[in-house]
């Protein structure tokens, strides 16, 4: 009888960190200090602070970056205390990833960032010239996939960072500052792509510094302060300090 | 898994041209270190060369006790033919002696001789695959019996080891000393030139690549570098060898039987390989472990 993989969470269940602390170095402060959140498939959820509230090291314990000191966390039923380094870049496939500073590759033009990931992830020559347009319609962009990222605006630079992190039809989509960079009214372009891609079913993270954002799209806010997670509201809205 | 392979093989060319400017540093440095190394090695090996062809021309010369027997003197010849440091062996009959004695130092004033003077000298010549090993064949040859005498060129032999070892050291000495060199410039170009990418290897690793193939096309970039500075230098020496040659057997015409040089083949039977293995080696070991301290996202 084949053995039942162990399950970490409950099924309808993609995110758990469970009493989660981190400490950068011995006897410093906790960036995150006792932390525990579980996020259900298809949520919308910002993750909110002021600098140094343990946001980015939030995101990288998400990415396996960095492991927590204390306390465990399960990602799509991965352990990731336990996850090895080779096994990192299966549970990443995942995971969609966008940036504030977009992070493309600024040598190859937009189908070639796009059709990178799909690369990474061995998809077939043949599959990837039917993805790259396809997910690149999504955002807007079909007829922009011979332009290089210094040719693009930030707005479209970001929907191209958006299309690289969708086209492996990620579980979860992990956004951190993705609007810092542009205006409000870019902004508001690009959380409508987010909220069509959650309305598809992807679960979205957003890490956001942004009130304006936060408070106009009335999803759930969980807000950190000084590495403590001090409130986490459905429908919520920016706390200030 | 092929596409993946062929795919990592054209990123690594592409990179080649991608970064135009790293290339060109990478490719100078190793051209230049690995020119240096051909210069000084085909330097040291001709001057190698030219002692051992000296060293082939000292020889070590055995004279028999009088009334000895040709089936002796023919036993003694195996015995010595036998003998590991012993290349070639001249059978010089008293006949033969005197003959080129006349021609070399009595010219017509020869024919006053009715008897070959000469008449115990038949003797063996025996050329040496190593003068070094000279005093160990002279102790035994010696204690042969029916040698009445062992003739050697000691100073010659001597000279000639201690200019074979010292060209043996300084040319260990100075090759290491500029593979050093070489090592450390064109690692450090590579590193300079991966750190500067260290952006595309952590897009590579968020975006969930493994460790292979974000350093495949960088592996393969630093050995297509290593390949072409390696090839270059070659490519030069090849061609200005001949010519230098040329000049030198020219200039120094009055020294023509001492200088031996070697061939271009032979220079490149052993040149070719170590640089390219030392190009494409570097190039390998650089990218492989300067894009393993990125890898840790």
């Amino acid at each position: 009888m084949p053995r039942k993989k162990k399950r970490y969470m409950d099924d309808d269940e993609v995110i758990v960190l469970d009493h989660v602390s981190k400490m950068y170095k011995e006897n410093s402060n906790y960036a995150l200090d006792d932390v525990s959140i579980r996020i259900k498939r298809g949520e919308f959820v910002f993750i909110v602070g002021e600098s140094g509230s343990g946001k980015s090291t939030l995101t990288k314990l998400l990415l396996r970056e960095l492991t927590p000191t204390k306390g465990n966390i399960y990602v799509l039923n991965y352990d990731l205390r336990r996850l090895r380094h080779r096994q990192v870049p299966k549970y990443r496939r995942n995971i969609g990833v966008v940036f504030q500073d977009f992070r493309l590759l600024k040598d190859r033009n937009v189908y070639e960032n796009i059709a990178f990931a799909q690369r990474i992830v061995q998809v077939r020559g043949r599959d990837i010239r039917k993805n790259v347009p396809s997910v690149l319609a999504t955002v807007n962009l079909a007829g922009k996939y011979k332009a290089k990222p210094n040719n693009l605006s930030g707005g479209e630079q970001q929907r191209v960072a958006i299309a690289r992190a969708l086209v492996n039809k990620p579980s979860i989509l992990l956004a951190d500052e993705p609007t810092g960079n542009l205006d409000p009214k870019t902004s508001l372009e690009i959380m409508n792509l987010f909220e069509e891609i959650n309305n598809a079913g992807t679960t979205v993270i957003m890490v956001t510094h942004d009130k304006n954002i936060v408070n106009a799209m009335s999803k759930r806010v969980i807000t950190l302060n000084r590495g403590v997670v001090v409130s986490d509201q459905e429908n919520g809205v920016y706390i200030d300090d | 898994m092929i596409s993946t392979l062929f795919y990592t093989i054209w990123q690594g060319i592409k990179n080649v041209f991608r970064n135009k400017l790293f290339t060109l540093a990478s490719v100078a440095t190793i051209a230049s270190c690995l020119f240096l190394f051909g210069i000084f090695y085909a330097v040291l090996a001709n001057f190698q060369n030219i002692v051992k062809t000296a060293e082939e021309g000292v020889c070590v010369v055995v004279f028999f006790d009088e009334g000895i027997t040709d089936k002796r003197i023919e036993e003694i010849g195996e015995m010595i033919k036998k003998r590991g440091e012993v290349s070639r062996v001249d059978f010089v009959s008293a006949d033969d002696a005197w003959e080129s004695f006349k021609t070399d130092y009595l010219g017509e004033y020869s024919d006053g001789f009715l008897e070959n003077p000469l008449a115990d000298s038949a003797n063996y010549e025996i050329y040496l695959n190593d003068v070094s090993m000279q005093s160990s064949l002279v102790t035994f040859l010696e204690s042969v019996d029916g040698v009445r005498s062992v003739k050697r060129s000691e100073l010659t032999a001597m000279t000639l080891e201690g200019v074979n070892r010292l060209i043996g050291y300084a040319s260990a000495g100075i090759i290491l000393i500029l593979l050093l060199v070489s090592v450390f410039l064109i690692s450090n170009t590579v590193t300079i030139g991966i750190q500067v990418r260290r952006e595309e290897i952590t897009i590579m690793k968020y975006i969930g690549a493994t460790d292979y193939f974000t350093r495949a096309p960088f592996v393969i970039e630093g050995m297509l570098i290593g390949l072409i500075g390696a090839a270059i230098p070659l490519g030069i020496i090849y061609f200005l060898y001949n010519k230098a040659i040329g000049f030198v057997t020219e200039r120094f015409a009055v020294l023509s039987s001492l200088l031996n040089f070697l061939s271009i083949d032979e220079i490149f039977k052993t040149l070719l390989p170590i640089s390219l293995i030392i190009g494409v080696g570097i190039g390998f070991f650089g990218s492989f472990s300067t894009v393993r301290k990125h890898l840790k996202v």
